[in-house]
């Protein structure tokens, strides 16, 4: 019993191929792949329109960003 | 490997790619640095994750569909014809993975497929990816300090992992349609990856904007210094570093180049063309010298544009540096300086252009001049060793250079851009540009500091209660 395509070392090398585990799952795991991607971008790309949304509200009036551009530390805003 | 001569054939050109990926990992960290260098305090953190986060972006997408780009769009396709099969570069082969080289087990491919690809696939794979990266973090250093991450991370995977490698397939590959129609020679790619991710960021800034205040009322625009000069020169030497690898990878270590019989065994460049790492040694470190120093004249010995000015040097001698003699590569590489360096200021000022790290001028012009400038030193020479192929003329490298510049850099990059643009994506809010990037993040930073003070203060007053 072997998840590879091969339970031993010790028959003719050349006869090897593939020597990771579950051949044949290859186009799945490119799905699964493809998903992985698209969802980071998904998760990405909200987490950072809030993240502006927030910072706009906090610092984005002229007194605050005055303050900022005059060297005062964020939490002093 | 059934002898001892094939084994050491295959296992040493293993072994080369994969030093050629570890010295090309140089380029990156030395981007990195060089940008947070370049960026005002406010921006430091973010400069460095949109930089950083564009390795693992573009690597799972190379792996994607990058690399059967490569293989099988030679002929365009259209051009001269289809899509070529490339069996063991799809996401899906068992090429990709840890193989043998024994019997396939899928259809698809044959047992000269696995014998052949089965240790060169996964390092090539990689060295090609290193210059993916490359080509995306040029673009990185053009538009800091305005731009989203979103935005920038799409765009790399545009020209990381599609426009690039469109490029390497036509102009870098031994059989592309530009190498055999037009002669087209770009041996260390000044074409390939400097002039198209010069003219993506180009096509890119022109959308993007400015930075506020890069830009005087009446136009004139203002100096906005490195940070941290320091950081920008490790930053830079690290490029440097890392670019022995990027030549290296460029090259195929062992060759057997006699035309018929015989055998005798050479490094080629990447269309299988002979030459010797002596060569491009010697006109590496030539170019950088007359980069640096013409740099240093035509910027008055400022030190930013005297480091860039040894990078464009490099590049701008590149496509030729197979072949060039050392005084060639030498003087190409000052002329190219000279020609990046006034072209940057003059798009600057006409088409209000802020190129925060002068990303498009080395690599976009100095590497649109060094293909042109290849096709009148290397006029008549073989493109390649197939004598069917046109030779290398000025004509054809200066399409070459206007397809790599134009066609498959700017306009991708202006086009996404418009895109990401009219839905938002782009450009961060003018508040947040004002505030720092970094804003939020150093505000948390600052009350976590804060909260840390005040228990500290507390312990000193409980501990002078208790004396």
């Amino acid at each position: 019993m072997s998840t590879g395509n091969f339970e031993n070392w010790a028959g003719t090398i050349t006869d090897i191929g593939p020597i990771y585990p579950f051949v044949g799952s290859e186009v799945f795991m490119f799905i699964l792949g493809l998903v992985f991607w698209i969802w980071w971008h998904v998760v990405q790309t909200k987490r950072e329109s809030k993240t502006y949304e927030e910072e706009v509200k906090r610092f984005g009036d002229a007194d605050a960003l005055t303050k900022i551009i005059n060297g005062e530390t964020p939490e002093d805003v | 490997m059934d002898n001892e001569l094939a084994a050491l054939g295959i296992l040493f050109t293993e072994f080369y790619y994969w030093l050629t990926v570890v010295l090309m990992f140089f380029i990156h960290i030395g981007f990195c640095m060089y940008e947070v260098g370049v960026s005002r305090h406010k921006n430091h953190m973010h400069t460095l994750m949109k930089n950083t986060m564009l390795i693992p972006l573009v690597t799972i997408t190379f792996f994607f569909f990058g690399w059967w780009i490569y293989f099988a769009f030679p002929n365009g396709p259209g051009f001269i014809g289809g899509l070529e099969s490339a069996p063991w570069a799809t996401p899906w082969s068992e090429l990709m993975g840890p193989h043998m080289g024994g019997a396939p087990v899928t259809d698809t491919l044959t047992a000269e497929d696995t014998a052949g690809w089965a240790r060169i696939n996964g390092v090539f794979w990689a060295a090609f990816l290193l210059f993916s990266w490359t080509a995306a973090s040029i673009v990185s250093g053009a538009v800091i300090e305005r731009i989203k991450s979103t935005a920038f991370w799409l765009l790399a995977v545009g020209i990381g992992s599609v426009w690039w490698i469109i490029d390497a397939s036509w102009g870098w590959h031994s059989a592309g349609w530009m190498v055999q129609k037009l002669g087209y020679h770009d041996a260390y790619a000044s074409g390939v990856i400097h002039a198209i991710a010069g003219g993506y960021a180009l096509g890119i800034l022109f959308v993007l904007g400015p930075r506020i205040g890069k830009f005087a009322p009446d136009g004139t625009p203002r100096n906005i210094h490195p940070r941290n000069p320091w950081l920008v020169a490790i930053g830079l030497f690290l490029i440097y570093t890392g670019f022995w690898g990027f030549y290296v990878a460029c090259n195929i270590p062992m060759w057997d180049i006699q035309a018929g019989d015989g055998v005798f065994f050479s490094a080629t460049n990447i269309y299988l063309a002979p030459t010797t790492l002596s060569a491009i040694t010697v006109n590496f470190l030539m170019s950088l010298s007359g980069g640096l120093l013409m740099g240093y004249i035509v910027s008055k010995g400022d030190a930013f544009w005297t480091y860039s000015s040894g990078l464009a040097g490099i590049i701008a001698a590149s496509a030729g540096n197979d072949l060039y003699h050392p005084m060639q590569a030498l003087f190409i590489a000052a002329a190219g300086v000279i020609f990046m360096y006034k072209t940057h200021y003059w798009v600057e000022r006409k088409f209000k252009i802020d190129d925060a790290v002068g990303a498009v001028a080395v690599h976009g012009y100095a590497g649109w001049f060094g293909v042109v400038i290849a096709g009148f030193f290397l006029w008549g020479y073989p493109s390649s060793p197939d004598t069917s192929f046109a030779t290398v003329t000025p004509w054809g490298q200066f399409i070459g250079a206007m397809i790599m510049f134009w066609v498959l850099g700017f306009i991708p990059g202006w086009v996404t851009a418009k895109i990401l643009h009219a839905f938002g994506m782009l450009r961060i809010p003018k508040e947040v540009e004002l505030a720092g990037l970094d804003c939020g993040a150093n505000a948390a930073r600052y009350a976590d500091e804060l909260g840390i003070i005040n228990a500290e203060r507390a312990a000193i007053g409980g501990a002078a209660g208790s004396d």
